[in-house]
C-alpha cells in the first residue's frame, strides 16, 4: 500500500517553550488507515496535526502527502483538499446547515444540483434528516448534531486525508459513543484515510487501525492497539496503559477520583 | 407672549425658508460626503492594520488623540493649511470619524470567535474569503453599530463648521448668536436636533431590523 502521510525528522518549536513540541518526529502513515494520536495536553499531538495542513510550518524536515512535500504546494489550495474537523466545531453561525456544509463546494464552483445532491447525502451519512435539518442554523442545533454537521462539513468535497482534533472532546458520554461509532462506519464506507487526534486512551485505542502514542513531542509508540497493549514500548506507555485500566475500575466503583 | 413667540418662529419660516432649507441641504451634503469618504477610508485602514495588534494599537490611539482635540481647535489648526471652507470641514469630521469607525470596526472583528476562524482557515479559504464570507457579515453589528455613532456624532460637530465658513445648519446658529436673534437661534437648534433624532431614530430601526434577519 502506498504512503499517505509522511513525516521525515519534523522539528517544531514554539518560543518560550522549554522543549520542543514536535520532536524528529519519523512516521509513515498507510493509505486508508485510521491513525489516532494519543497523548496529554501539551504533549505536541495537536502541533503534529496542524503542520499536515500548514496551519503551523514545521522549523525542520518535512511532511509529505501522498509522495508530494507539502512545502511545495499553496496552503490554501492544500487544505481544500483535506478535511479539517476541531473540538469547538468552528460552525457559521450565520450560515445554514446547508451554506455550512457547501462551502469547500461553492468555493470549488460546483454547480448548484451538483451540492444538493452532496449535502442530501451528506445528512444522511451522519443521520440527520435533510429535509429537517438542511434549512436551521447553527444555534439550533445540539452539541451533538452541530458536531454531525462539522463532520459533513469536512467531509464535503470527499477528501483524501481527515485530520480530526479532539472532535468529540467537549460532547457527552453517550452522543461520544454514538459519534465514535458512526466515525468508525464512515471510514469503513470511504477508506480515506484519517489522523484523529485524541487525549482519551479508551477513544484512541476503540477507533483506531493503528495509535500513535507521544510525549512531549517525541513518538513513544506507534502500532496497532492489540499490539500496544501486548508490548507497551515503555515505561511511558505502560503508565499510560495502567492509569486507563485503573480509572476504569475506579469508575466502576463508584470512585471519582 | 408665548403664543407671540411661537409666531415669529413660524413668521419667520415662512419669510425664510428657503434659507432654512439650503442651510439643511448644505449639512446633508457635507455629512454625506464625510461619511462616505470616512468609511471608505477607514475600512481601507482597517483591513492593513486588523493583522497586527501593534498596527491596531497605534493606530486607534493616534486617532482618539485626534478626536479629543476640541473641533473649534482643530479647525484653526488647519485654517493655514487648508483655508477655511467647506472642505477644510470635511477633513475635520472625517479625522474625527476615524477613532469612531476603525475603533468598532477592529472590536467587531476581533469578536468573532477564534475557532470559527481556524474553522474557516483550515478549509481553504483565502484572505478574502475568510474577511468577505465570515469575519465581515459577523462583525457588521460592530460595524453598523460604529457607522451610527459617526453619523450622530458629524452631524453634531459639523454644525460648527459654520465658524469656518462651511455653511449647513450653524450658520443659523451662529448669526442668530450674534446678532442675538432668538428666533435664528431657535431655528438653528431644531435643525441641528431634529436632523440628529431622525437620523438616530431611523438607525435604529434599521438595526432592529438587522438583528431580526440575523437569527
Amino acid at each position: 500500500m502506498s504512503l499517505a502521510v509522511e513525516f521525515i525528522n519534523v522539528t517544531k518549536h514554539f518560543k518560550n517553550a522549554s522543549y520542543n513540541a514536535v520532536d524528529d518526529v519519523n512516521l509513515e502513515v498507510e493509505q486508508g488507515e485510521l491513525i489516532t494520536i494519543l497523548g496529554t495536553s501539551g504533549c505536541g499531538k495537536t502541533t503534529l496535526l496542524k503542520m499536515v495542513n500548514r496551519l503551523y510550518e514545521p522549523d525542520e524536515g518535512e511532511i509529505r502527502l501522498f509522495g508530494e512535500n507539502i512545502k511545495n504546494s499553496d496552503p490554501v489550495q492544500l487544505r481544500r483538499k483535506i478535511g479539517y474537523v476541531i473540538q469547538q466545531v468552528g460552525l457559521f453561525p450565520h450560515m445554514t446547515v446547508y451554506d455550512n456544509i457547501a462551502t469547500v463546494p461553492k468555493i470549488l464552483k460546483w454547480d448548484k444540483k451538483q451540492i444538493d445532491a452532496r449535502v442530501e447525502e451528506l445528512l444522511l451519512l451522519v443521520d440527520l434528516d435533510p429535509k429537517e435539518f438542511k434549512n436551521r442554523y447553527p444555534a439550533q442545533l445540539s452539541g451533538g448534531q452541530q458536531q454531525r454537521i462539522g463532520l459533513a462539513r469536512a467531509l464535503a468535497v470527499k477528501p483524501e486525508l481527515m485530520l480530526l482534533d479532539e472532535p468529540f472532546g467537549a460532547i457527552d458520554a453517550i452522543n461520544r459513543n454514538n459519534l465514535q461509532n458512526e466515525l468508525k462506519r464512515i471510514h469503513c464506507k470511504y477508506q480515506k484515510t484519517f489522523l484523529f487526534v485524541t487525549h482519551d486512551i479508551n477513544e484512541a485505542f476503540k477507533l483506531g487501525t493503528k495509535v500513535l502514542i507521544m510525549d512531549k513531542g517525541q513518538v513513544q509508540q506507534f502500532d496497532t492497539p492489540v499490539n500496544i497493549s501486548r508490548k507497551p514500548a515503555n515505561e511511558f506507555v505502560n503508565f499510560l496503559l495502567e492509569s486507563a485500566i485503573n480509572s476504569n475500575q475506579s469508575w466502576s466503583l463508584g470512585d471519582g477520583i | 407672549m408665548v403664543f407671540g413667540g411661537w409666531y415669529l418662529v413660524i413668521e419667520y419660516f415662512i419669510k425664510y425658508h428657503s434659507k432654512l432649507e439650503k442651510a439643511l441641504f448644505q449639512h446633508l451634503q457635507i455629512v454625506t460626503i464625510t461619511l462616505i469618504i470616512s468609511i471608505l477610508l477607514a475600512a481601507a485602514i482597517t483591513v492593513l492594520i486588523m493583522k497586527s495588534d501593534f498596527a491596531s494599537k497605534l493606530v486607534v490611539n493616534t486617532f482618539s488623540v485626534v478626536y479629543s482635540i476640541p473641533s473649534l481647535a482643530l479647525f484653526a489648526m488647519l485654517i493655514p493649511v487648508m483655508g477655511i471652507g467647506k472642505n477644510t470641514a470635511i477633513i475635520v469630521l472625517m479625522a474625527y470619524n476615524q477613532f469612531l469607525l476603525i475603533r468598532n470596526f477592529l472590536a467587531g472583528f476581533h469578536m468573532v470567535d477564534k475557532a470559527i476562524i481556524e474553522a474557516a482557515v483550515g478549509m481553504g479559504m483565502n484572505d478574502w474569503q475568510l474577511l468577505g464570507k465570515i469575519k465581515l457579515p459577523l462583525a457588521m453589528e460592530a460595524i453598523i453599530a460604529g457607522i451610527h455613532l459617526a453619523i450622530i456624532s458629524t452631524i453634531g460637530i459639523a454644525t460648527i463648521g459654520a465658524t469656518i465658513n462651511a455653511g449647513g445648519i450653524g450658520t443659523i446658529l451662529f448669526d442668530g448668536l450674534r446678532t442675538q436673534n432668538t428666533v435664528k437661534i431657535l431655528w438653528g437648534t431644531i435643525l441641528a436636533a431634529g436632523l440628529a433624532f431622525v437620523a438616530n431614530g431611523l438607525l435604529n430601526l434599521l438595526e432592529k431590523k438587522m438583528k431580526k434577519v440575523g437569527t
